[in-house]
C-alpha cells in the first residue's frame, strides 16, 4: 500500500513538473475581440501549448496564421467552435500554418476568402476533425481549397469535411509522406487532390456530390514533380454530379461533372477495393496532361498505374459535354456507350513505336464487370481503322501492392 | 571642481540617452515601446541618433501610397559584408528601421504628417527578428503591435482628392510572409544594387553605398552591380522599370527560395526564363485568382493575364500580394498594362 501511494505522488510529481516545465494550455472564448485575442495567443505560443478555443462561433476581419512548432490549435467541435470568415477584408487565407510539427482539430473555418486553411512547409502536420466550408452552396466566387497543404512533410487529414471549394476540398500539393483518411468532400469542384507529391495513401473518404470525386494530378514546371507512389483504396468516389464551378484557367476547370476517380501524369498508382458510381460523365479515367509544355524534366503521361478488386456501378449516364474535351471525346468515340474506366492510351513515341516496359504498363484486374474503353495510337493515326479497343481482359495481370505510407 | 564634475556627468548622461543599447536590440523580449531603443534622438520628429543613417531604395514596395523613411544602425567596430545581388550580410546588433506614414496634403508637405507604424529587423543572435510598433493618437510615441492593427487614414492627394486607406500594421507572422527566405526571417530592400544611389544627406549629397563606406558599415565594393531603375522613372525603358517593379515588389516571395517558390512564377530580377516569369504560364493553385484567365502574362492582351487581374484586385482572396496592400496601385497597374498590351509574342 505504501509502495502504491509512493508511486502515486511520484507520478503526480511527474504530471505537475512537466507541466510546469513549459507545456500550458491556454483557453480562450469568442468575444468582440477575438480577432487580435486569438492572433496574439496564436504568437505567444512555445513548443508543446495548447490552444483551446471553446465553443461558440468566433468573427474575424483578418487571416489568422500559426508560426510556431509543435503546438495544438484546437476547437471543443467541429460543429462546435466556428471560425467565420464571412467578413474578411484582408489575409488571402482563413488560417495560414508555416511551422512544424502542428496539429489543428475539432473546429470549423466558414466563407473564407480564399483559402481556409494553408499549410507552407511544414515538417509535420496533423489536420484532424476540421471542418471548411463555403455555406452558400457551389459558388465561382468561393475560396480555392479548404485544406492546402503544400511543400510540406508528413501530412495528416483524418476525420475532415470540406465543402465547397471552388478547386479542391482536400489539396495536397508538392507534399511527401500523407495520409487522407475518414474524411468527407462534398459540392467542391475536385473532392479530393493530390498533386505533384509522393507517397500519399488516401483511404477510408467519401467524396461525393463534387464535380471530380478524387484526382491524382501532375503539372509541370514546378519545384516538385513526378508525382508517384499513390494509394487510393476504400473510399467511396461517388454521385459526383455537381456543374464544375471552377474558375476558368485552373486545371481543374476541365473536369467534367460526373468524374469519379481522375488519375493524371502520375507514376504508381495503385487504386483498390474502392466503390465508384454514380458518375455521369465517367468512373475512373487515366490521362495524359493535355497542353504543351517545353519543361524537358516533366513526363506528361501516366505510368505503373494498378486498378483492382474495386467495385464499379453505374456511370457515363449523363456526360458533361460542355466542360474540357474528355467527356465530349469519350461520347464520340464510346458511340455514347460510356465505359467505367478510360484510358486515353497515349504513350511516348518511342513506346508506341516499341512497346511499354512491362512494370510502366496499365494492370486492370478483377473489378467485377466493369467496362473499359482506351484508344489505340497506331490506328488512331492510320485512317480506315477503329482506334476503339474495349477488351478489358488484355489488361489483366499481378498486382505488385505499393508499400503502406507511415507518419514520421 | 563640483560643478564642472557635475557638468561632466550630465553630458555623460546626455550622450547615454542617444546612444543605442546594443542589448535592447539583441534580447530575445522586445520592448513595449520603440522609444526604448534609442533609435531617435526626437521620436516624433523622427531625428536619428548617432551612428542611425537614413537611405532610401531606388524602387520601393507598394504599401498603399503610404510613405517610408528607413534607417540603418550597425554597431560600432562592425561591417556588413557584400554579397552580390543579396542583401548585405549585416552584423548582429544591427537594426533595419523603417517607418511608414502619409503626408496629410501631398500637395504641401509642411502641413505636416501621420505616422502609421516603425517595422524594426533586428539582427540578433540567431538570426534576423521582425516586429512592428504602431504610432499613438498623439503621435509622441509608438507601441507594440504582435497581433498587429488596422488604422483608419485619410488624407489628400497631389491632385487634391480625398483619399483613404485602412491601414493594416503586419501582426509579426505576417512580417514573415514577405521577409521569409528559405524559411528564414531576412531583410529586402537592402541589396546593394537597390542603394546605387545619390542620397541628400544634412551634410552632403553622395551616393549612399560610397556614404556606407565613408562611415565603415561596408567595405569598398568593387563588383560591377545589376543596378535596378527607379520604376517612376519615364526615361528609361518600360521593360527594365517593369522588372524593377516586379523585383521589388513580387520577386522577394516570387522567387525559388521566396515563399511563394511552390507557384513555379519567379519575378525576381536574375529569372530569366519565359514561362517561370509568367509568360503564358499556367496557373497551379491559383483557384479564384486567376479570373477566369489562361495566363499569368498573355503576351498582347493585358486585360486576360492573370499578373494584372491580380494586381488590379482589392479582393483578399484574389489580390497580389496578399498582404500590405488594400488599394490599388494605379499608376504600377498603367505600366504593366501597357507592357503586357506591348509584348510580342
Amino acid at each position: 500500500m505504501a509502495k502504491k501511494m509512493q508511486n502515486l505522488v511520484f507520478y503526480i510529481l511527474i504530471i505537475f513538473f512537466s507541466f510546469s516545465l513549459g507545456a500550458k494550455q491556454i483557453v480562450l472564448g469568442s468575444n468582440n475581440n477575438s480577432q487580435e485575442e486569438i492572433q496574439e495567443a496564436l504568437i505567444d505560443l512555445e513548443p508543446g501549448d495548447v490552444l483551446t478555443l471553446e465553443a461558440g462561433e468566433y468573427f474575424f476581419e483578418d487571416g489568422l496564421s500559426l508560426d510556431v512548432d509543435d503546438v495544438i490549435f484546437e476547437g471543443s467541435g467541429i460543429d462546435d467552435t466556428i471560425l467565420n470568415f464571412e467578413n474578411q477584408i484582408s489575409g488571402a487565407q482563413g488560417l495560414l500554418i508555416t511551422s512544424n510539427g502542428v496539429t489543428i482539430r475539432d473546429f470549423a473555418i466558414l466563407d473564407a476568402k480564399g483559402d481556409a486553411i494553408k499549410v507552407i512547409g511544414a515538417e509535420g502536420i496533423d489536420m484532424v476533425r476540421l471542418r471548411t466550408e463555403w455555406t452558400g452552396g457551389p459558388k465561382e466566387t468561393n475560396g480555392a481549397y479548404g485544406f492546402y497543404p503544400v511543400e510540406s512533410k508528413d501530412v495528416l487529414i483524418d476525420g475532415c469535411v470540406a465543402i465547397g471549394a471552388s478547386d479542391a476540398g482536400i489539396y495536397v500539393g508538392q507534399s511527401q509522406n500523407i495520409i487522407v483518411k475518414n474524411s468527407v468532400a462534398q459540392y467542391n469542384v475536385a473532392g479530393i487532390e493530390i498533386e505533384n507529391s509522393f507517397y500519399a495513401d488516401v483511404f477510408d473518404n467519401l467524396a461525393s456530390h463534387n464535380t471530380g470525386g478524387i484526382l491524382i494530378f501532375d503539372l509541370p514546371d514546378l519545384p516538385q514533380q513526378g508525382g508517384h507512389h499513390v494509394r487510393v483504396f476504400r473510399n467511396k468516389a461517388i454521385n459526383n454530379d455537381t456543374d464544375n464551378f471552377a474558375p476558368e484557367g485552373n486545371i481543374v476547370g476541365e473536369v467534367p461533372r460526373g468524374t469519379g476517380i481522375i488519375i493524371q501524369a502520375n507514376s504508381d498508382v495503385e487504386v483498390f477495393d474502392n466503390d465508384i458510381y454514380g458518375n455521369g460523365t465517367v468512373n475512373l479515367s487515366i490521362v495524359t496532361y493535355g497542353y504543351e509544355t517545353d519543361d524537358e524534366n516533366y513526363n506528361p503521361h501516366p505510368k505503373s498505374i494498378q486498378i483492382h478488386g474495386n467495385r464499379f456501378g453505374d456511370g457515363g449516364f449523363d456526360p458533361d459535354l460542355a466542360t474540357g474535351e474528355l467527356a465530349a471525346i469519350l461520347f464520340e468515340l464510346s458511340k455514347g456507350d460510356m465505359p467505367d474506366i478510360f484510358w486515353d492510351g497515349i504513350l511516348p513515341t518511342n513506346q508506341i513505336l516499341f512497346g511499354q516496359p512491362v512494370e510502366e504498363r496499365l494492370l486492370i484486374t478483377d473489378n467485377g464487370d466493369a467496362t473499359f474503353l482506351t484508344i489505340n495510337p497506331i490506328k488512331y493515326i492510320l485512317p480506315f481503322f477503329d482506334p476503339v479497343e474495349r477488351d478489358i481482359a488484355e489488361y489483366a495481370g499481378v498486382i505488385r501492392p505499393l508499400a503502406e505510407v507511415v507518419l514520421n | 571642481m563640483q560643478k564642472v564634475l557635475l557638468l561632466l556627468l550630465t553630458s555623460i548622461v546626455i550622450t547615454s540617452l542617444h546612444a543605442i543599447d546594443n542589448n535592447i536590440i539583441l534580447q530575445e523580449k522586445f520592448p513595449k515601446k520603440l522609444s526604448e531603443f534609442s533609435f531617435f534622438k526626437d521620436t516624433h520628429a523622427q531625428i536619428p541618433s548617432d551612428g542611425v543613417i537614413p537611405y532610401e531604395l531606388i524602387s520601393s514596395l507598394f504599401s498603399d501610397y503610404s510613405y517610408k523613411q528607413r534607417w540603418v544602425y550597425v554597431p560600432e567596430g562592425k561591417k556588413a559584408n557584400f554579397i552580390k545581388d543579396e542583401v548585405f550580410d549585416f552584423p548582429i546588433g544591427s537594426a533595419l528601421i523603417k517607418t511608414f506614414y502619409y503626408p496629410i496634403d501631398e500637395r504641401d508637405e509642411t502641413l505636416g504628417k501621420r505616422l502609421m507604424e516603425t517595422r524594426l529587423l533586428l539582427r540578433k543572435n540567431d538570426g534576423w527578428d521582425a516586429v512592428s510598433y504602431a504610432w499613438n493618437e498623439t503621435q509622441d510615441e509608438a507601441f507594440i503591435k504582435k497581433a498587429g492593427k488596422t488604422i483608419l487614414n485619410e488624407w489628400i492627394d497631389f491632385n487634391g482628392e480625398n483619399r483613404s486607406v485602412r491601414y493594416r500594421v503586419p501582426n509579426k507572422n505576417q512580417c514573415k510572409e514577405c521577409h521569409a527566405k528559405n524559411d528564414l526571417v531576412t531583410p529586402i530592400g537592402p541589396k546593394a544594387r537597390n542603394l546605387d544611389k545619390v542620397f541628400n544627406y544634412p551634410d552632403e549629397s553622395i551616393n549612399q553605398l560610397t556614404k556606407w563606406m565613408k562611415v565603415e558599415y561596408i567595405d569598398k565594393i568593387d563588383v560591377k552591380l545589376n543596378t535596378p531603375v527607379d520604376w517612376e522613372d519615364e526615361h528609361v525603358s518600360l521593360d527594365a522599370r517593369v522588372k524593377s517593379y516586379l523585383d521589388i515588389n513580387c520577386g522577394h516571395c516570387h522567387s525559388s527560395t521566396g515563399g511563394a517558390n511552390s507557384t513555379g512564377l519567379y519575378l525576381d530580377l536574375t529569372e530569366n526564363r519565359p514561362t517561370h516569369r509568367g509568360i503564358f504560364k499556367k496557373p497551379v493553385a491559383t483557384g479564384r485568382g486567376s479570373g477566369g484567365h489562361q495566363y499569368s502574362i498573355s503576351p498582347g492582351n493585358s486585360e486576360e493575364s492573370i499578373l494584372l487581374y491580380r494586381m488590379i484586385s482589392i479582393d483578399p482572396g484574389v489580390m497580389m500580394p496578399e498582404s500590405g496592400r488594400s488599394l490599388s496601385h494605379n499608376e504600377a497597374i498603367d505600366m504593366i498594362r501597357e507592357w503586357i498590351d506591348k509584348m510580342e509574342i
